[in-house]
Parts: C-alpha cells; sequence; structure tokens
C-alpha cells in the first residue's frame, strides 16, 4: 500500500475571499505579523498498488479528472 | 416543444422547474436520473439548482462526473439545447461544457434576494424573448456564484457575445468578474446562469420576468 498527499491550492491571482476572512481574524486575533493567508485542500489518499509510477500517474490522472479545478486551481502529489 | 429535467441526489430546484416549463410549454417534461446514459428525444435538457451531493469537494464537482453528463454532453454536441440553473450552472462550467469556474461569494455569505439582470445578448436561442440591454428582475439563492475566468477566457466570451446576462445596477450579489450572471458556449446552445428564471414566471411569484428565457428556448414566445 502506498500512502499520499494531494494539496490543492487557488491559483496565483485568484481571488480567496476564505483566505482574506481567515487573514483578517488572525490579524484581530493579535498575531501583527500576519502577511496573506491563502486556504487550499489536502487530501490523504492510500492506493493498493506497490507501483510508485503507477501511483504517481493514478493520482495525477485524479487530480485532473476530480480532485482540482485546474480552472483555479493548481495541486501537488508527494508520496509517503 | 419537448423538454427533460436531469435530477440528482440533493437537488431541490427540480419541482419549480417542472412546473415552469409545464406551465409554458404545456407539456410535462420528462426527468431523468444521473445514472443514465441515454436522455430521450427532447429539444431542451435542463440542470435545475440546489447542492448536488452536498456541494462537497466544489459546487457541482462530483455531479459533473456522474454518467448522466456524458449523454448530455452528446446531446449538446448535437445541438439540443441545454440550460443549467444555480447549481446547474455550477455542474457545466464543472463539466467543461461551459467556460470559466465559480468560485465563492466575495462576500462569503449565502445570498438570497432579488437581482435585477442586464440581457447582454438577445440574440441567443434563450434571450430572444427579450431586447439587448434590458433589464428584468431575477431571484438569486446560492453562496458560490462568483464567476471567474483567466484573462485570455475572458477576452473571447466577452467578445463573442457568450455573456448572456449581467448583474445590473450595483446588484451583483457574489463579486463575479465583469458582473457576469450567464454565459453560454461558442456554439449557442448551452446557457448557464447562476439566477433562478423558474422562480418568476406568473402575477404569483410577484412577476413574471424570468418567463421570456423558458418561452424564447421552449419556442413558444408569443407572437
Amino acid at each position: 500500500m502506498i500512502k499520499a498527499r494531494v494539496t490543492v491550492t487557488l491559483k496565483n491571482g485568484v481571488l480567496d475571499p476564505q483566505g482574506k476572512a481567515i487573514e483578517g481574524a488572525l490579524g484581530a486575533l493579535g498575531f501583527d505579523s500576519i502577511g496573506h493567508v491563502r486556504q487550499g485542500k489536502v487530501f490523504d489518499l492510500e492506493l493498493e498498488t506497490a507501483d510508485r509510477t503507477k501511483a504517481e500517474a493514478d493520482l495525477k490522472a485524479m487530480c485532473e479528472k476530480l480532485l482540482a479545478n485546474t480552472v483555479i486551481e493548481n495541486y501537488s502529489i508527494s508520496l509517503a | 416543444m419537448k423538454s427533460a429535467v436531469v435530477q440528482l441526489p440533493g437537488l431541490n430546484r427540480d419541482r419549480d422547474m417542472i412546473a415552469a416549463l409545464t406551465q409554458i410549454s404545456g407539456k410535462v417534461p420528462v426527468t431523468v436520473w444521473q445514472t443514465e446514459t441515454e436522455i430521450p428525444d427532447v429539444d431542451l435538457v435542463v440542470i435545475p439548482g440546489g447542492f448536488s451531493y452536498g456541494d462537497y469537494l466544489r459546487c457541482g464537482a462530483i455531479a459533473a462526473r456522474m454518467p448522466v453528463m456524458q449523454a448530455i454532453k452528446a446531446k449538446a454536441e448535437q445541438g439540443v439545447r441545454v440550460l443549467g440553473v444555480c447549481n446547474g450552472f455550477q455542474i457545466l462550467v464543472e463539466s467543461g461544457l461551459l467556460p470559466g469556474a465559480l468560485m465563492r461569494n466575495a462576500s462569503l455569505k449565502f445570498v438570497c434576494r432579488e437581482v435585477k439582470l442586464e440581457v447582454a445578448n438577445g440574440d441567443t436561442s434563450f434571450t430572444r424573448a427579450y431586447a439587448k440591454g434590458q433589464v428584468i428582475r431575477c431571484p438569486v439563492a446560492h453562496h458560490d456564484g462568483n464567476y471567474f475566468a483567466d484573462a485570455e477566457t475572458l477576452k473571447a466570451i466577452e467578445g463573442n457575445g457568450q455573456v448572456v446576462f449581467r448583474y445590473a445596477d450595483g446588484t451583483n450579489p457574489n463579486g463575479s468578474i465583469n458582473d457576469i450572471a450567464g454565459v453560454i458556449n461558442a456554439k449557442g446552445n448551452v446557457l448557464g446562469m447562476m439566477p433562478h428564471p423558474e422562480n418568476l414566471i406568473e402575477a404569483a411569484h410577484g412577476g413574471a420576468d424570468g418567463r421570456g428565457l423558458f418561452a424564447s428556448a421552449l419556442d413558444v414566445i408569443a407572437a
């Protein structure tokens, strides 16, 4: 079994109102060093295979087909 | 004109849509479940609003990968009209049938109220009953209606007249780019829009401004 983590983030330049709200809330909590905050998503997946090359190819396909909306989001894949 | 209404778990505006289509065309639309791989011979396919799959992952993302969407794509390629309203619009952009993406409202609030819509293109098969520049009333109810397209896509759809509806008079409820409320595909037979024209079609609704959209799409415009 291979464990993988997929991280999906908004592309640069795409407005992230949730990140902005969190940024404001952190500032209001007194974290005066806070700069920009961008919100994303993390997916932890388990794949029933030992073939890392196949796992990477499958994960890329999963990102392209469902996990990320590539119009507005980037994704990165890391294998444990 | 024959029509079909797609049903998916979590959609909740299907009955309103069926009522509108029945009243305006005089024919009860057929309903099509998400697992169907074929759609009957109809002239218009409608994906109504709601919260398919609980809006999990992204609004419309899971619904867009259901088998029925392949059948809708095939119909769209044949030139059959397809209308997506609210969650239906989100499903159409997620499926790639329409350009762009719909993001969380800039206000981060669910918005449920009436807006003004400017008919930016009155020459489509969905808007012939209106005049270009006409401003109509229409209800909205959504959390993720903030339309976005990258600069290149935006230039293309604006240049081609694919922006069909814009929020008018400062009523943009979601921060969408260029006040875009509805877009059509390049071929002109697939329309997606966030507002709900099916909820303003008779006096009991407080107005009938949405009626023209269905009268156009169903080819029942009064002479």
